[in-house]
């Protein structure tokens, strides 16, 4: 679904990307973890096409209204310039099919907006919601394009603890169904009991890569975060919760 | 919002602007009923009043509903374009440009001399513009680029046009560039016609496509590129349109300020803020609001000459107020 070969990007003479190779195929719902300003949101768009890299992106070198049907994109900005309708908004995802049916459009809009549990808010103005309403409409609109594989830039962001624990439930069940989820996140804990794999960044490289219990360990989390935590097994998965900093020298 | 509801509001926009294109013709100086006015148009009567409403009051309906359209139009579209509702279609240096160009044709006399003299540089100049707009604004299809080129062309037109002011060689000739440069519809010809219309049909072919990505942008311009939108091209077909849009009807009306402002903002509420919505209400808005303001301007002062950009802007601007105070009372 998603090939990056010694994918590269410098910023102002500055390395933020530095030869990034991945496969994501069908069924895996991917957490892509990773420190502040590390580059998850520059691996992103740059997986995309959506700024120039050096290296080869299975995304990036589809045209534009094909690349539109192959990848959703949900980014990290939550603009949403104009006062619409939360349904017109979840709407704009069908952009990407121009030539499809109104009632093939009419039937994903439904689907996304029950995904999501936007029905009470549909025909309110989407300027006018908390912060996490508008997430749940953009992931709706991101939905709403069915695509087989989705990317979201911080899709839980600002939820509330159901919503989050919700949100990753659907992309995990998107995964199971048989379609791609890469997803970068920063709550660890979810992130441990929802995705099938994790990545890890840290300086512009892949530092982890494999399912969680390989990723989230000790040597891991001090290494790149700088924090300790308390790592189980409980019934659902593996259970994760940070303890301390650990001082930098 | 349904569909229906849109639909009512593009129906009733066509009959006001029918409404006030039918009224356009029937106003002016010379006394004439409406069933002798509309039979002279289509050839019968007296040969003095098919003349009138053939060769003066035609033309000026026409390039109204032109005008309008273009700057409602164009409006929208920058408006969409940039997301933000202060927009203008004046932004990327278009309008600043083709009125320098019309003011050198009448400072050195061609406009005397050729009476498309005047049109003609002035669609040089909204020419000149694009190009020097493409160059500045870089390949890539970001906005902040554009605007930023737009404004330092509009800042040079605009000093060029003081400098031909500045060193005019008599008051008359200055006078005429300043009334020129105030917008009017009065005493134009067919010939303004057909120069404008093929410049209509292009700036109109070219943003008319534009509306599903306008819709895009709604989510910033990374959505918008994963939705499928090609934010390079459609930078070019923005930049094209809108030029032959306000280039053409600056060549034939000059400035005419506020209502690729203003019309936008009023018909927001109407559409529901859907900016690919707004594209086709705000071009009806606004030939609606010029076809109104130039019956105005012949109503109010018939022997003064009151220039149409001049009643826009003393409309449009306490207007515009009103509504910043609208928008602040409800908290937006």
């Amino acid at each position: 679904m998603l090939e990056l070969r010694a994918l590269s990007f410098r910023r102002a003479g500055r390395v933020v990307l530095d030869g990034i190779d991945l496969r994501i195929g069908a069924g895996e719902f991917v957490g892509l973890l990773g420190p502040n300003g590390v580059g998850k949101t520059t691996l992103l768009r740059a997986a995309l096409g959506l700024i120039p890299v050096q290296g080869h992106s299975s995304l990036a070198a589809l045209p534009v209204h094909e690349r539109a049907r192959a990848a959703a994109y949900m980014p990290q900005g939550r603009q949403i310039a104009w006062p619409m309708p939360v349904e017109a908004l979840v709407a704009l995802g069908r952009i990407a099919h121009p030539r499809a049916a109104g009632l093939d459009d009419r039937a994903a809009i439904e689907r996304a907006i029950a995904a999501l549990h936007l029905e009470p808010l549909r025909h309110r103005r989407a300027t006018e919601l908390s912060g996490g309403e508008q997430a749940r409409t953009l992931i709706a609109r991101a939905l709403a394009q069915e695509t087989p594989l989705l990317i979201a830039d911080e899709p839980i962001a600002g939820l509330d603890p159901a919503a989050q624990i919700e949100v990753m439930r659907l992309f995990r069940h998107l995964a199971d169904q048989g379609r791609g989820v890469l997803a970068s996140l920063h709550d660890l804990g979810l992130a441990a009991r929802h995705c099938t794999r994790l990545i890890l960044l840290g300086q512009g490289r892949i530092a982890a890569d494999g399912p969680p219990e390989t990723v989230l360990t000790a040597e891991n989390l001090a290494r790149i975060f700088g924090i300790t935590a308390h790592l189980t097994h409980g019934p659902g998965g593996l259970l994760f919760q940070p303890l301390d900093t650990i001082p930098r020298d | 919002m349904t569909q229906s509801r849109y639909s009512l509001t593009i129906a009733g926009l066509v009959a006001l602007v029918a409404v006030l294109f039918l009224a356009s013709l029937l106003t002016g100086p010379a006394a004439m009923g409406a069933g002798q006015s509309l039979a002279a148009l289509f050839g019968r009567g007296d040969e003095m009043l098919v003349l009138i409403m053939r060769e003066l009051r035609l033309p000026r309906a026409i390039l109204g509903l032109f005008v309008g359209a273009a700057l409602g139009m164009s409006g929208a579209v920058m408006q969409g374009f940039l997301r933000n509702p202060l927009a203008e279609p004046g932004l990327i240096g278009t309008s600043a440009s083709a009125s320098l160009g019309a003011v050198l044709a009448i400072h050195t006399g061609l406009s005397a001399a050729w009476a498309l003299a005047l049109p003609v540089a002035a669609l040089a100049g909204a020419a000149l513009s694009v190009v020097l707009v493409l160059m500045l604004a870089g390949p890539r299809g970001g906005a902040l680029a554009l605007i930023l080129a737009g404004i330092a062309i509009s800042a040079l037109a605009g000093a060029c046009t003081s400098l031909v002011l500045n060193l005019s060689p008599n008051p008359f000739a200055a006078n005429e560039i300043v009334f020129w440069m105030l917008g009017s519809l009065a005493d134009r010809s067919m010939l303004h016609v057909w120069i404008a219309a093929p410049l209509m049909a292009l700036g109109f072919a070219a943003l008319w496509p534009t509306r599903r990505a306008l819709e895009a942008l709604t989510l910033g311009e990374d959505a918008a590129a994963s939705v499928g939108v090609h934010m390079g091209r459609l930078r070019l077909m923005l930049i094209a349109g809108i030029a032959a849009l306000i280039g053409g009807a600056t060549a034939v009306a000059g400035s005419v300020g506020f209502v690729g402002l203003v019309v936008p903002h009023v018909l927001r509420r109407a559409v529901d803020a859907s900016p690919a919505r707004l594209v086709p209400a705000s071009a009806l808005g606004g030939a609606a609001v010029v076809l109104a303001a130039d019956i105005a301007v012949r109503v109010i002062a018939p022997g003064r000459d009151l220039k149409l950009g001049v009643l826009t802007a003393l409309v449009g601007a306490p207007f515009f107020l009103h509504l910043i105070l609208k928008t602040r009372r409800e908290g937006l």
